[in-house]
């Protein structure tokens, strides 16, 4: 054959078996084995993580679609439905995820720069303000609950204007469904966000390795990129 | 029961087999060398993706056990969403097996990106690995649409939300439109990989250059990318505007073009190039015939007229096994005896390959051929019931099964019994040109000894050792 | 490692580029609000969603960096939007036009001239797909 091969390691064979002899090796220990070098790990996960993220966008953009195919076929009862949300509870959720994604990227320009306190504070400072959001979202449902304006089957509320119709059951459907859904992601970031500051405070991330840090920034990023496109859909639309 | 049972091969031949089992298999194990890489970009998701599809496996097979489903693999409302039966269950399965594949198609995308060896530049990559990239960007972009599908549609059956079910409210077509978004790029996610096999087999025994490297390249992606439009061809009879029947027939008939342009290429190939009849190459001009055909008859559905008269007849049972089994499961036999040797060091009888592949060809015609006809002349699909015209034709269909099933018998047993008593296998016993043939049989943990450096364009088979076996 | 390598590495600077980012968030987000408040009748749908368009960007382009970033990323999370449009684009087609198509030889029935006992002619089906 007419191709040849370059020799990555020219310290050290680089054979199958465990990684024993760690003097040797010349590279990072987080560096993977099939990688050659750390921005290669780094640009690669960031890549994954985008992927994943496109994923994210098409399945709250599929809810987004049924929501607005629905909206198409009841359009009075989906206004007048939504007059039952509260709009600045709504906006105070928008103004606290903004603040959020504001202190994740201070958390993770902290980490780049070496200064794992920083980080820690930043990271936690995002937690705080996610635990705002499912506070104030846990607050608007319950008075949902209360007034009956639950999804599919158990909506009872009285006094629509459309009697019997199913408009205003499908709207607290998606309602639900939606933030539902972002709601979750919303716990789940925090869980990821309090592991990335508890290794943070631990010094675990420098301007060689932050990428656990950036790749959530970027999952919590498209968080509030979807509560950005929820927000005025369901609360704001007349 | 009938319905229980064609659910269940549906579900299963899907979501279980076809969908994941060339990229998941074969591209597992070649890709990564045919780039020069040591192993997939992310190699614990890889395992994920494995795990998520055992736990998919375990959860449909007992969804069936369990209470059984019987609304057929595509689950149309309002019956899957009133029904009794464990349609909640098998539907969990098939979101869970949604990952595991949008994590396979992940990683490989991942993979061609950052770990091609230096000096492959993307049109230096080999085809297959152009093929598996289109279908990555399939699995990435249309499967999240099935699992909120399945989610809303779980959903609907529990909260009774009036999204897909016009008793409460909601669009039955809405959940056809949700499913065939991601349904139909899925068939791509089926024949894509297969083709990518077709277009390392060729050129390989045809001892000459891909025909047309490029155009099969473009193809491979554009074809990716197109599927996603065109899902309404599924809905022609169901309750579709008449504009948007219009606009995806039309979108339709644009899609054949780059399968066309491939099937083109590889007969190009062939021409005037040194060929010879290994069990691979076999079921690579097998998958030359039947996916003519398959692709082909795909045309009538696209014909709005011709739909209204065929659609859900044994026609369209035909051409989908045309194109599903007939193509991309003869391209992954085909792939599976091509790497087989590399893969486990031995080599197979090429005689009972050949006779298997005789067997299958022959038994695919007798078994779906006949479909073709039944279904032209109003034989309805999903029936359990049938007029007595139809007996000898179902008779006939059910003996070409028999004759198919003993040649993929012979063929399994031929593999396996390769693994006692196969000659072991030279690394490049069909001198082939991609990287992977570089690599011992089998090879080692981390694919090579050092890494390789590409230093000639692919397909090139002036270069080329021959190893006679 | 950073892929950042292009701009001065001044963590200042920096900061101070993702303050004016959050600023400009804000103000966005008080606009869209107060929109809603007007009526524009089916204007108010265009205006939030283009207001919601460019707070996505801002974040996608300055929280999550890609403005420094290799294309492939920006490329894969447009790529994302374009496909659900894609969908949303050709379900509202189809939505959008469906009618209720009447068969072109429809008619009615014939008149009650046959005897009394002779059968009714039943009318076409008029819901034919």
């Amino acid at each position: 054959m007419s191709t040849s091969t370059v020799d990555l390691h020219p310290e050290h064979p680089h054979g199958p078996g465990p990684h024993g002899d760690a003097g040797a090796h010349e590279h990072d220990p987080r560096q993977q084995h099939h990688f050659t070098t750390m921005e290669q790990q780094f640009d690669t996960s960031k890549i994954g993580m985008w992927l994943f993220l496109a994923t994210e966008v098409l399945t709250f953009g599929g809810l987004f679609a049924g929501f607005g195919l629905m909206q198409n076929r009841y359009p009075q009862e989906f206004v007048e439905a939504h007059e039952q949300l509260q709009r600045l509870a709504g906006a105070l959720n928008t103004v606290v995820l903004l603040v959020s994604s504001f202190t994740m990227v201070m958390g993770v320009q902290a980490a780049r720069n070496n200064q794992p306190k920083k980080t820690a504070r930043y990271l936690w400072l995002t937690v705080a303000c996610a635990g705002i959001f499912m506070v104030v979202k846990a607050y608007e449902y319950t008075h949902k609950f209360e007034e009956g304006l639950l999804p599919g089957v158990f909506y009872h509320h009285h006094g629509d204007l459309i009697a019997g119709s199913h408009g205003y059951a499908t709207f607290f459907s998606f309602y639900f469904m939606m933030t539902g859904l972002h709601g979750l992601h919303v716990l789940i970031g925090m869980i990821l966000l309090s592991w990335l500051a508890i290794r943070a405070k631990r010094g675990e991330f420098s301007d060689k390795y932050y990428t656990p840090v950036d790749l959530v920034g970027l999952f919590w990023h498209l968080v509030d990129m979807i509560w950005i496109y929820l927000f005025p859909l369901y609360y704001l639309i007349t | 029961m009938y319905n229980r049972f064609f659910t269940l091969h549906g579900v299963v031949m899907v979501f279980l087999f076809i969908i994941p089992s060339i990229p998941a298999s074969l591209a597992n194990f070649a890709l990564p060398m045919m780039l020069g890489a040591k192993d997939v970009a992310f190699p614990r998701i890889n395992l994920m993706s494995f795990y998520l599809w055992c736990a998919g496996a375990v959860l449909g097979i007992s969804s069936m056990v369990l209470g059984a489903v019987d609304t057929g693999w595509t689950f149309y409302t309002p019956y899957s969403t009133t029904t009794d039966g464990s349609v909640g269950l098998m539907v969990m399965a098939a979101f869970i097996l949604g990952f595991s594949s949008i994590f396979t198609g992940l990683n490989f995308i991942a993979t061609v990106h950052k770990l091609r060896a230096p000096g492959m530049g993307f049109f230096d990559m080999p085809l297959f690995v152009w093929g598996i990239y289109a279908t990555g960007i399939i699995q990435i972009l249309a499967t999240p649409v099935l699992a909120i599908t399945l989610v809303l549609l779980l959903i609907e059956r529990t909260f009774q939300i009036g999204i897909f079910d016009s008793r409460i409210g909601g669009d039955p077509v809405l959940f056809q439109h949700f499913f065939w978004f991601y349904s139909h790029p899925a068939v791509y996610i089926m024949i894509v990989p297969g083709m990518a096999i077709i277009s390392e087999l060729i050129p390989t025994f045809s001892r000459k250059t891909m025909f047309g490297y490029r155009a099969i390249a473009y193809s491979s992606v554009s074809l990716a990318l197109l599927s996603f439009i065109v899902w309404g061809h599924h809905m022609f009879v169901a309750g579709e505007s008449d504009l948007a029947n219009v606009i995806f027939s039309a979108l339709t008939f644009l899609v054949a073009i780059p399968s066309g342009v491939k099937v083109f290429n590889w007969l190009s190939t062939m021409y005037k190039g040194n060929i010879t009849f290994e069990t691979p190459m076999l079921y690579a001009l097998s998958f030359l015939f039947l996916f003519a055909i398959g692709g082909l008859t795909g045309i009538f559905f696209s014909t709005l007229s011709v739909d209204i008269h065929l659609t859900d007849t044994y026609f369209v049972v035909a051409h989908f096994h045309y194109v599903m089994m007939g193509s991309t499961v003869i391209a992954f036999i085909g792939g599976v005896h091509y790497w087989w040797p590399k893969m486990t060091g031995k080599m197979y009888s090429e005689t009972w390959g050949r006779i298997g592949c005789l067997l299958v060809f022959i038994g695919f015609n007798m078994t779906f051929g006949s479909q073709f006809i039944m279904g032209g002349q109003g034989m309805p699909r999903r029936y359990f019931n049938y007029l007595d015209q139809f007996q000898p034709i179902h008779a006939f269909s059910t003996y070409g099964s028999w004759v198919l099933g003993a040649g993929l018998f012979m063929t399994a047993i031929n593999l396996l019994a390769s693994l006692k008593i196969g000659k072991q296998a030279p690394d490049n016993p069909w001198g082939g040109t991609t990287l992977e043939w570089q690599s011992s049989s089998p090879p080692i943990t981390h694919n090579f000894e050092e890494q390789p450096v590409l230093e000639h364009e692919p397909y090139d088979y002036r270069h080329r050792t021959v190893t006679h076996v | 490692m950073s892929t950042h390598t292009e701009h001065a590495h001044d963590p200042k600077a920096e900061a101070r580029v993702y303050i004016v980012t959050l600023v400009t968030l804000l103000i966005l987000t008080v606009i869209t609000v107060g929109a809603s408040y007007i009526n524009f009748g089916s204007g108010n749908v265009v205006i939030a969603l283009t207001i919601a368009t460019i707070k996505g960007s801002i974040v996608a382009l300055f929280f999550m960096h890609l403005r420094h970033d290799k294309p492939i990323n920006a490329i894969i999370g447009l790529t994302g939007f374009l496909f659900l449009g894609i969908f949303l684009m050709f379900d509202f087609i189809d939505v959008g036009t469906r009618t209720n198509p009447q068969p072109i030889n429809l008619h009615a029935p014939p008149a009650a001239t046959a005897p009394a006992n002779a059968p009714a002619t039943p009318a076409p089906d008029s819901r034919k797909e």
